[in-house]
C-alpha cells in the first residue's frame, strides 16, 4: 500500500537575485558524498554494462597491460642496456599507475555529458556524477594491480614497509580524479572540443613522463621533472613501491598540484554549478 | 503545509552548439530568441512568471507545444535554477516528468527498483518496503528478476508506473502522459493515481488534454511563449464545460 509521507517536509528556495552559489555548492558536495552508495552503484553498473557478455570482462585490461609490459619490457631493456630484472619493476609500476591516471583524466571529460539524461530529469547533487566517474576508474584501475605483484615476485623485488606510503599516493590520485571529474566534466560539457584536446595532451605526457624511461636518464635535466604534474603524482606511488619512498620534492609538488586542482574545481563548481543542466 | 510561490520567475535557454553565424541571424528573426550579454543565442523559455499555489490546489498547465510547461515543471522540481526571480517550494516534491530516466536496461526489474531507491536516497528498510510494494503492484511475476531490456512495452510501463507512484509526495508534479486515460492502463492504475492525487497537498500537471483538466483540476494556468496569459478556475480559463 502507499507509504506514509515523511513527517518533515522539504523546503526548496532559490532567488536569482541572491543565488547563494557558495552555500549551494557546499551543500552539493556534502550531499553527494553522503550519498556515495548511489555513486558506487552507478559506477558498478557502468563497469558491468561496459563488459557485458565478455568472458574476461575488465580483466581484458589486465591482459592487454600485461602484453604491453612484456613487449615494451623486452624491447626497451635491450635499448637502454638494462637487465630485465632491473627494468621491469619500474615499467610495471609506472605503466599500471599511468594507465590509471590517464583513464581517470580522459573519462573526467565526459563525467557530466554521460549522465545527461539523469541531470535533465532529476535534481541530484552534481557531485554524484563526478564521484561515479572516479569510483568507476578506481575499480577498473584496481584490476591491473595483480600485474605489479606478479612482476615483483618474478623479479624478486621486495619493498619494505615504506610501501604503505603508496596508499596516500593512491588517495592523492583519487582526489585529483574527483576534482578533475568536476572541473573537466563542466568545461567539456560547455566546450565540446576540449575532450579531444585532453586526449592528445595525455598521449603527449605519456612520452614526456618517465614511464618507459627512468628519470635518471635525463641527467642534469631531471631537476625540471617536478614541473610535470603527472610525474610527481606518479612518483607518490612509484617511489614507495620501488625506490623506498618518493622524494620530498615530489611529494610537496604533488600536494601543491593537487591543491591547485581542488581549488580551481571548487571555484568552477561554485560559479557554474547551476549552468551545468543547460550545458549537457 | 505545502506551498509554491513564484515571483518574476525567468529562464533563458542558451543554444550552445549552434555555431554558424548565418543560422544565428536567421533564428534571431523570431521574437523569443535574442542574444544575451555574451552574444549567445538564447530562447526565453520562461518570462516573468508570478503565481502562488496553496494547499489543496490542483493546477493544470495548459498551452501549445513549446509554451514552457515542462520547463516550468522541471524548474519546480529543482532541475533548472531560475536566472531571474524567486521560487519557493515547500513540501516533499514528487516529480513524474520522465519516469524512464535512470532506468538501467541491463539490470533486472528488482535491481532497478533498488537503483531508484538509491536515486531517492532511501534507506534499507524503505527500500525493502518499496520493493515489496512495486512487486505487488506491477505484477510482473518472475519477470521482476529478468533484465528489463527483455520487457515488452507494457511490462516496462507497469514497472515504471509502479515505481513512480509508490511514494506519496506532498507536491506532485506530473507531465501529461500519466493522467491521459490510455487504454493500456489498467483500472488498478487509475485507482492508484486517484489516491495519489487525492493524497498530495498540491498537484501541478502539464497537459494538452481538456478532459484531464476538467476531471482532475481546480485551477488552470494557460501559458504561451513562456508567459502566463491566463490564470483562474478551470471554467474561467477553458470556458464552461460542453453539455
Amino acid at each position: 500500500m502507499l507509504e506514509p509521507r515523511p513527517a518533515a517536509s522539504a523546503l526548496y528556495q532559490v532567488d536569482a537575485a541572491n543565488p547563494q552559489r557558495r552555500e549551494r555548492a557546499i551543500a552539493d558536495v556534502a550531499m553527494g558524498l553522503r550519498r556515495w552508495r548511489l555513486a558506487a552503484a552507478l559506477a558498478w553498473l557502468d563497469i558491468r554494462n561496459r563488459y557485458r557478455g565478455s568472458v574476461l570482462g575488465p580483466f581484458w585490461l589486465t591482459l592487454s597491460t600485461g602484453v604491453m609490459l612484456l613487449g615494451i619490457g623486452i624491447t626497451y631493456s635491450t635499448l637502454f642496456k638494462l637487465s630485465l630484472v632491473e627494468y621491469l619493476p619500474h615499467l610495471a609500476v609506472s605503466l599500471v599507475v599511468w594507465n590509471f591516471i590517464s583513464q581517470m583524466v580522459t573519462e573526467a571529460t565526459t563525467s557530466f555529458v554521460q549522465s545527461e539524461a539523469i541531470i535533465r530529469q532529476m535534481p541530484l547533487p552534481y557531485t554524484i556524477h563526478a564521484l561515479r566517474c572516479m569510483l568507476r576508474n578506481l575499480l577498473i584501475g584496481a584490476h591491473n594491480l595483480p600485474l605489479i605483484l606478479l612482476v615483483f615476485v618474478a623479479c624478486g623485488t621486495y619493498p619494505g614497509w615504506e610501501v604503505l606510503l603508496a596508499i596516500p599516493g593512491l588517495m592523492l590520485i583519487a582526489l585529483n580524479g574527483f576534482a578533475l571529474a568536476l572541473l573537466l566534466g563542466m568545461v567539456c560539457a560547455r566546450f565540446r572540443d576540449i575532450g579531444p584536446i585532453v586526449g592528445s595532451v595525455m598521449q603527449l605526457f605519456f612520452f614526456l613522463t618517465p614511464i618507459i624511461w627512468k628519470p635518471q636518464l635525463l641527467g642534469e635535466w631531471a631537476v625540471l621533472l617536478p614541473f610535470n604534474p603527472f610525474y610527481v603524482i606518479l612518483e607518490t606511488v612509484r617511489g614507495p613501491l620501488i625506490e623506498g619512498g618518493g622524494t620530498l620534492i615530489a611529494w610537496l609538488a604533488a600536494l601543491f598540484y593537487t591543491s591547485v586542482n581542488v581549488v580551481v574545481a571548487a571555484v568552477f563548481l561554485v560559479r557554474f554549478r547551476s549552468r551545468v543542466a543547460f550545458w549537457v | 503545509m505545502a506551498l509554491i510561490e513564484a515571483s518574476g520567475l525567468g529562464l533563458d535557454f542558451p543554444y550552445y552548439h549552434l555555431g554558424a553565424r548565418s543560422l544565428k541571424k536567421r533564428l534571431l528573426g523570431n521574437a523569443r530568441l535574442h542574444t544575451d550579454l555574451s552574444n549567445r543565442v538564447v530562447v526565453s523559455a520562461l518570462r516573468d512568471l508570478t503565481f502562488t499555489i496553496r494547499d489543496g490546489e490542483r493546477v493544470a498547465l495548459v498551452g501549445p507545444n513549446g509554451a514552457g510547461k515542462t520547463t516550468l515543471l522541471r524548474m519546480l522540481a529543482g532541475v533548472y535554477e531560475p536566472v531571474r526571480g524567486r521560487l519557493t517550494v515547500a513540501g516533499a516534491v514528487g516529480a513524474m516528468i520522465d519516469v524512464s530516466a535512470g532506468l538501467d536496461a541491463e539490470s533486472t526489474g528488482r535491481q532497478n527498483v533498488r537503483l531508484r531507491c538509491l536515486y531517492r536516497g532511501m534507506g534499507d528498510a524503505e527500500t525493502e518496503a518499496l520493493t515489496a510494494e512495486v512487486e505487488e503492484f506491477a505484477d510482473l511475476g518472475e519477470f521482476l528478476d529478468v533484465p528489463i531490456r527483455t520487457y515488452s512495452a507494457g511490462m516496462g510501463v507497469r514497472l515504471a508506473f509502479a515505481m513512480a507512484t509508490a511514494m506519496q509526495p506532498e507536491v506532485l508534479l506530473m507531465d501529461e502522459w500519466f493522467l491521459a486515460g490510455d487504454a493500456s492502463f489498467l483500472a488498478k492504475a487509475e485507482e492508484r493515481l486517484t489516491r495519489l492525487v487525492a493524497g498530495a497537498d498540491i498537484m501541478v500537471v502539464a497537459t494538452h488534454d481538456v478532459a484531464v483538466v476538467r476531471r482532475w483540476c481546480t485551477r488552470a494556468i494557460r501559458m504561451e511563449g513562456g508567459v502566463i496569459i491566463d490564470d483562474g478556475t478551470v471554467e474561467q480559463v477553458l470556458g464552461p464545460a460542453a453539455a
